[in-house]
């Protein structure tokens, strides 16, 4: 077992050269906190330098930290101020890596992450994270070099629009066409990217925009007619919702992502003990409102508790706050929770009514909604007697009591993925912050650990993006560097992008990948299993078979630490040499079965009425309930 | 399905058509037709969609247009108190035989005859969707040889006018 010091020379080379050479400007010393709306530098004095030295001193104005990314012919003239900026550069190994690295800051921060790519290929390596960026409405802004203008249509090499392909997976983007547009743009990415419902912008800039001469000076004007989002929410339909929410009888609150995102937890937490409701968090909603809480109910959807699936589908009453009515939430939309009326409370108007009719349409910023709705349901209850909701958690409780989560030991003594994932939870605790792929490991990883606190899970929820977890632990490792980061991932996620292992070992960035390497496209083996006569058509990957890659020696000639678990008994120890290691990412290869299934589920395209406890249980509840 | 005519005030800058229309197809609408052009303000592009669809996704593409950065306002015209109009350029085979009666048709829907051959006549005609539509039905006898047709243009009727307002002044 190798145990390589990181080599974070290159960056502590430039760290040195950029002390040694005193900042020269109030742009590189006045670097302050990221309010990319109102930059707190002032550079009233027009500076003459390239479009590309305006690029990097725009950056540094709005407060960037650090950019993920690969340089390449047409992006090279940003390279060159970004060697002498206070901006740290991180290089990693695939333009994919750069752009969920900056998804994985952001989702861990709160602020806009950053990545940075060539003309072409490297734009168009970022469509990936991209549109991963735009479903899970995270704040980042991804900065392309362009070919020269006179070359934009012809062809020419590494041309590819990437403006017109991330159409439709961007909140917004910009063919910068003028070097002196830059700062102006720029400002305007940031503050689109993180205002309203968050989301990815792309920046494309020509090569001959970059190298042109120009002036610089800050903050800019920004001119965004068309952008008006709406923060607070109309007051009668707050009271509304207030009237309704101390009147309902089998109420729920259905938390999502957007909560995290508008940092309303606490305020959550108020108004789901001033009301007593019961809650539901959503896959992007986890850590939103704590596990242990009492009133919490769990995840809703294909693999949500049956409690809060049940909850969902008998409420009387749904309070949807910051969630979208995803697919995976709803199951079969027409049976959808029959008997509830809809407050739906969203940051975006369009996600109201899209695919639930609401009853009570709340436009507004989660915290506000959130503040607001406390003020009304407290004048609401003082008003008059509160509906009981005794039954209503009667029946829940006893849901909960006889369909708890869980799992059972394989029969064929091979290691249980489950208990790996509920062990690492209990001894990283609910200060780690989780990363997870996408598949069995990652549903797992959102019912076994107890997520007590916003921002500690991260996952590509809407994209289902496998190869999520390595460089978006990256990325919240390099935001939130006195926080353990625990990536875990399934065989068949890490060998998509674990290269950039080797971009965390060289620039000092200590994440630790579990790998729950069950051998097979677990999830997608679980629907062959279950839907497809167990005919097991391409998802042995030979992890286990030829353990072809070996994990261990991969991590290893990535500059990781590298270890293998393959029984119960050294699990708990497993965990704890890696997290002792904090020199170096480490790599655990657990090497669990491969029959394990992710229940309770709810099979794609049918009702929610049809969740199965486990494989051929069906919860009794609608006979004997309501 | 009921035909709606949005008009939609966007920024006058490069791609926002292609925003627009593909804004559409993504979300699976049809758009009739389909006509840009700047207005009194040189800043702001005006695109007229007509669109065949049922109010409630027609209300979500409407929210998913007003996303768009660079789109202004978004309005609705009630047929019943607009006015909209197309422009249609028909070539009618109108030999000696023919001509005075291709000739008679043209005046009586108030189009004009904007150039002539010896065996065909090219005529200019606007109205709405349903005159023109009877100018072919009219002439289609005769022979068209060729034809081509805007999209539909519209604008509310009285004094008020939808490209007042705060947003559109700082565009």
């Amino acid at each position: 077992m190798t145990r390589p010091t990181p080599e974070t020379l290159a960056h502590s080379a430039r760290r040195a050269r950029a002390g040694a050479e005193p900042a020269t400007d109030a742009a590189a010393t006045g670097r302050a906190a990221a309010v990319p709306a109102a930059p707190a530098v002032r550079q009233p004095e027009p500076v003459q330098l390239s479009g590309a030295g305006s690029l990097v001193r725009s950056l540094e104005a709005l407060g960037v930290d650090v950019v993920f990314g690969i340089p390449g012919g047409a992006i090279l003239p940003a390279y060159d101020p970004l060697y002498d900026s206070t901006v740290r550069h991180i290089l990693v190994r695939h333009e994919q890596g750069a752009g969920h690295a900056a998804t994985g800051y952001a989702q861990a921060t709160g602020r806009v992450g950053v990545c940075m790519a060539t003309s072409g290929p490297g734009a168009t390596n970022l469509v990936t994270p991209i549109a991963d960026a735009y479903m899970d409405s995270v704040p980042m802004v991804a900065i392309t070099g362009q070919v020269a203008r006179p070359s934009i249509g012809t062809d020419a090499f590494q041309e590819a629009d990437i403006q017109g392909i991330t159409l439709p997976i961007t909140k917004h983007n910009f063919l910068v066409q003028t070097a002196e547009e830059i700062p102006r743009v720029l400002a305007e990415a940031f503050h689109l990217a993180s205002t309203g419902r968050p989301g990815p912008v792309l920046v494309d800039i020509p090569k001959d925009v970059l190298q042109a001469q120009t002036t610089f000076s800050w903050p800019p004007t920004l001119d965004l007619p068309g952008y008006r989002p709406t923060l607070h929410p109309h007051g009668k339909q707050i009271r509304e919702a207030a009237r309704l929410m101390t009147s309902a009888r089998r109420p729920v609150l259905y938390v999502g992502g957007g909560v995290l995102k508008a940092g309303a937890t606490e305020g959550l937490r108020r108004l789901a003990e001033l009301t007593g409701i019961p809650v539901v968090t959503t896959l992007m909603a986890l850590g939103a409102f704590p596990d242990s809480h009492r009133q919490h109910l769990g995840m809703p959807g294909m693999h949500g508790t049956v409690a809060a699936v049940y909850g969902l589908q008998k409420a009387d009453l749904i309070v949807a706050l910051g969630a979208r009515f995803d697919d995976r939430v709803t199951g079969k939309l027409d049976s959808f929770a029959p008997d509830a009326t809809v407050v739906h409370a969203d940051i975006d108007p369009a996600e109201i009514g899209k695919n639930r009719h609401a009853d009570v349409p709340i436009v507004g910023d989660a915290k506000h909604v959130i503040e607001e709705l406390i003020a009304a349901v407290t004048t609401e209850r003082a008003a008059g007697r509160p509906a009981d909701l005794g039954d209503w958690w009667t029946q829940l409780d006893d849901l909960r009591e006889r369909y708890p989560l869980g799992y059972e030991e394989p029969a064929d003594g091979t290691l249980s993925p489950q208990y790996v994932i509920e062990r690492l939870g209990k001894i990283a605790g609910p200060d780690a912050v989780y990363v997870a792929g996408v598949g069995q490991h990652q549903m797992w990883a959102s019912q076994f650990i107890s997520y007590e606190k916003p921002g500690t899970w991260l996952n590509s929820g809407g994209l289902g993006t496998m190869g999520y977890a390595v460089p978006a632990a990256m990325g919240a490792k390099v935001g939130r560097p006195d926080t353990v980061v625990w990536a875990i991932d399934g065989d068949g996620c890490f060998q998509m992008t674990n290269q950039e292992l080797a971009t965390c070992a060289l620039e000092g960035i200590p994440v630790k990948i579990a790998v729950i390497n069950n051998g097979n496209l677990g999830m997608v083996r679980q629907w062959q299993t279950l839907f497809y006569n167990e005919r097991y058509s391409n998802t042995e990957l030979g992890t286990h078979k030829h353990r072809i890659p070996d994990f261990v020696k991969l991590g290893e000639a990535l500059g990781c630490v590298g270890l293998r678990c393959e029984n119960a008994a050294d699990v708990d120890k497993t965990i704890e040499a890696a997290m002792a290691i904090n020199d170096a990412p480490v790599v655990i290869d657990f090497v669990v079965g491969k029959d394990a299934m992710v229940w309770p589920m709810v099979a794609a395209g049918t009702s929610n009425d049809e969740i199965m406890f486990a494989r051929g249980v069906r919860p009794a509840f609608d006979e004997d309930d309501i | 399905m009921t035909m709606h005519t949005l008009s939609v005030l966007v920024e006058n800058k490069p791609g926002v058509l292609a925003r627009v229309s593909g804004l559409f197809s993504r979300r699976g609408f049809n758009i009739d037709s389909l006509a840009v052009g700047e207005t009194e303000n040189p800043d702001v592009s005006r695109i007229t969609i007509v669109v065949n669809a049922e109010s409630s996704p027609l209300e979500q593409v409407t929210k998913q247009l007003n996303k768009l950065v660079n789109v202004l306002k978004i309005v609705e015209l009630d047929p019943q108190v607009s006015v909209a109009r197309e422009l249609l350029l028909v070539k009618v085979r109108a030999d000696r035989a023919a001509r005075s009666q291709v000739l008679e048709t043209v005046n009586l829907f108030r189009a004009r005859v904007v150039d002539v051959a010896p065996d065909t006549l090219t005529i200019e005609a606007t109205g709405t969707p349903d005159k023109l539509d009877a100018l072919l039905r009219d002439l289609e006898p005769y022979g068209i040889k060729e034809m081509v047709q805007s999209g539909t243009v519209a604008i509310g009727r009285g004094s008020r006018s939808i490209t007042a307002g705060p947003a559109l002044r700082a565009a």
